[in-house]
């Protein structure tokens, strides 16, 4: 069990300086370093920057020593929650991200809560009854959710959304409860609106997770311990959901791992598509405009976000496999 | 017991074939099973046919753009005349601006029939890049075609939809076997010194290869993208942008490599062929290589549906291909808000080759994986 959790820790930790090194490098792609393009920026609309503060700007990043340098203060900045101020917005990068962070997290946690939830019945209706009128249908619907692109998805669910019921199923919030400070009728607001992008953004995921499920138990029903078990007359329910469902659910778990990843990726794309006050939208707009220091912020912070849950999803798997627990398997 | 040896021993002719076959034709018989793998190769097939002629099967100058055409619907052929003879004709429009909310509307004059005729003249363009010609699959006997066929309608500057997404289907379809290409070179290296050396090398290109699945690609793809200057010619962006697909998507290629080089290593022919002296390399081509060739084959038709998606994903979030470049995804860049879907939801129709093209290579890969393996 401890060599799990080491290996695991140590991964996670080597992830998270390869995400580092990662969003440093685009943070320093553009030809034009991000202190130029600020001062380009403001020029531009005409609150021009004195050159001392772009040179201490400049001193404060290292921008003329070496590249290692630049590294070392970017980074030393950055852990002590340090990201800098957006160019586009000219407030600090913390507060244009505000909220947008966290609701992007809890859609990407409800799609997996949703794939999960969805998957998982599915996946045993399916391999108990196959072949059945039911297993081809949600096989041929997964095939679609794997063949639609999410963003694709996103677009015609939002077209037959006003065509067909003459609503507009983008944002988060009603218009009214926008800008309002967090309160319940905010909150209530928020789980209204939240159902129509999560069952979007799970859908490629369940579908992934049904024909797993599906093969799994398919193959652990085949197993003589089923038999064993039905011999001795234990009821259909036992049988099925005692033994092979636990066993076949194993690789199920260890898929949330890329699980996460996935949806992060997806909520920025489809957040774009419905306009969700996510970081997706924030995170593109600041790409086109070359705001660089708002834009790496965001994806070092998705990147270290995700690292975390796929930690979360390890000691969870640990939880579930006993063989883990008992260090057999690894 | 001698009851049961002295049972004949019959051969049928079947059995025969099956045993002299060869492995070529065992895999062929295998897939040929699957009728809807069959099916998927015959639709990617045509899929492709229609990449290669996309010029001819296009009848209007893709970037011809006028004003007083905008978001025509579309408008379907009229096959037979009013004496129910095969006739062939598009009728002329007649554009007409609400004096009001001053949105255009179109409506078909009867009166003003035009022959639809194949191989009509149109644009110049070379086929194959190199035959200069102008004759197009589709044309109109009196006139241009751009002024008269609107099989899908047109975008807001009038361009004509059909033509725009056959010639689209050439950029995206390609990009995605350039983009495989790149990363089956990188996975089949990088896989094959993983599976082929094991030891430090391994745990390297492993770790390595888990470090990248754990990291969103998306947001990462848009970072590097967005570095494409803004200045580079479509063909340098386009390059440009394949390889950051690539780079991240051959870690599943490299995964199936090793796994077979993992699984050959143990083989008793691989043994008997080392103790026979053969080379490494020898080893790695002349019996390795041909013995899971198959299997790499349905991992890239499993990758290629991916790459699609990616191309068109960034492309659709203007950081991608940029117009001029025509793809799948910079024409859904086209419909990507409300307001446009209501006025023209014909715009969407793109979601039709994109969604058809995936499930076709799926069902593909689904069945050359299992035809990779025909003892299986």
């Amino acid at each position: 069990m401890l060599p799990y959790l080491l290996r695991r820790l140590v991964l996670a930790a080597v992830t998270i300086v390869a995400i580092t090194l990662v969003t440093f490098g685009i943070l320093h792609l553009p030809p034009v370093d991000f202190v130029t393009a600020y001062a380009a920026q403001a020029a531009a609309s005409g609150t021009s920057i004195s050159a001392a503060e772009a040179d201490a700007m400049r001193l404060a990043y290292g921008l003329n020593q070496p590249l290692w340098v630049q590294y070392w203060k970017w980074l030393s900045m950055v852990s002590v929650g340090d990201f800098g101020r957006s160019f586009e917005y000219g407030r600090p990068v913390t507060e244009v991200i505000g909220d947008r962070l966290w609701l992007t997290v809890l859609l990407s946690m409800g799609a997996i809560v949703i794939t999960w939830g969805l998957a998982l019945p599915i996946g045993i209706y399916s391999a108990v009854r196959q072949y059945s009128i039911g297993d081809y249908v949600f096989t041929f619907l997964g095939f679609i959710g794997l063949a639609i692109p999410n963003f694709l998805l996103a677009l015609i669910v939002m077209y037959f959304g006003f065509r067909l019921f003459g609503i507009n199923v983008g944002g988060l919030f009603s218009p009214d409860q926008q800008l309002a400070p967090w309160t319940w009728t905010k909150v209530l607001d928020l789980l209204n609106h939240l159902p129509v992008p999560v069952l979007i953004l799970s859908l490629a995921g369940t579908a992934q997770l049904v024909r797993i499920m599906r093969a799994n138990l398919l193959d652990e029903l085949r197993r003589p311990y089923v038999v064993t078990a039905r011999a001795r007359g234990l009821s259909e329910r036992r049988v099925i959901m005692k033994y092979p469902v636990r066993a076949a659910l194993n690789p199920f778990a260890s898929t949330i791992g890329y699980l996460l990843p996935f949806m992060v990726s997806g909520s920025v794309i489809i957040s774009v598509v419905l306009s969700l006050p996510t970081v997706g939208p924030l995170l593109l707009r600041s790409l086109l405009s070359q705001d660089m220091l708002l834009a790496s912020t965001i994806i070092l912070l998705l990147g270290i976000l995700t690292v975390f849950g796929t930690l979360l999803s390890d000691l969870l798997l640990m939880w579930i496999d006993p063989r883990i627990r008992l260090g057999q398997l690894r | 017991m001698s009851a049961a040896i002295s049972e004949p021993l019959v051969i049928t002719e079947a059995e025969t074939r099956v045993a002299v076959a060869t492995q070529r034709q065992l895999i062929w018989w295998r897939f040929r099973k699957h009728k809807l793998a069959v099916v998927s190769a015959a639709i990617v097939l045509a899929f492709y046919v229609i990449g290669v002629f996309a010029d001819s099967i296009a009848y209007s100058e893709p970037f011809d753009t006028m004003a007083s055409r905008s978001y025509i619907p579309p408008q379907p052929i009229h096959w037979f005349d009013a004496d129910g003879r095969f006739h062939p004709r598009v009728y002329a429009l007649k554009g007409k601006r609400d004096p009001r909310t001053f949105k255009l509307s179109y409506a078909p004059d009867p009166s003003e029939p035009r022959d639809v005729v194949l191989f009509g003249r149109g644009y110049d363009y070379n086929l194959f890049g190199l035959l200069p010609t102008d004759i197009h699959l589709l044309g109109v006997a009196n006139g241009r075609p751009q002024d008269a066929l609107f099989l899908l309608g047109t975008d807001q500057l009038g361009r004509d939809v059909f033509s725009r997404l056959v010639l689209a289907t050439q950029t995206s379809l390609t990009i995605g076997l350039v983009g495989v290409t790149l990363s089956l070179v990188l996975g089949v290296l990088l896989g094959g010194l993983s599976g082929l050396y094991g030891g430090w090398i391994d745990v390297t290109i492993q770790r390595v290869i888990e470090i990248l699945r754990s990291i969103p690609t998306i947001p990462l793809w848009m970072g590097l993208a967005a570095a494409v200057p803004t200045s580079w010619s479509p063909q340098r962006v386009y390059f440009a942008i394949t390889l950051i697909i690539s780079l991240i998507g051959w870690t599943e290629l490299a995964r199936v490599v090793r796994g077979r080089f993992l699984a050959l290593r143990e083989e008793d022919f691989i043994t008997a062929a080392e103790l026979c002296g053969a080379s490494r390399l020898r080893i790695i081509f002349k019996h390795m290589v041909p013995s899971f060739l198959s299997h790499i084959i349905a991992a890239v038709s499993l990758a290629l549906p991916a790459m699609i998606i990616s191309e068109t994903t960034l492309s659709f979030l203007g950081l991608g291909l940029r117009p001029p470049a025509i793809s799948w995804g910079v024409l859904l860049q086209d419909a990507q808000n409300l307001q446009t879907l209501a006025l023209a939801p014909w715009l969407l129709v793109v979601a039709v080759p994109v969604i058809v093209v995936i499930l076709a290579f799926n069902f593909l890969g689904d069945g050359l994986r299992d035809a990779a393996d025909p003892y299986g």
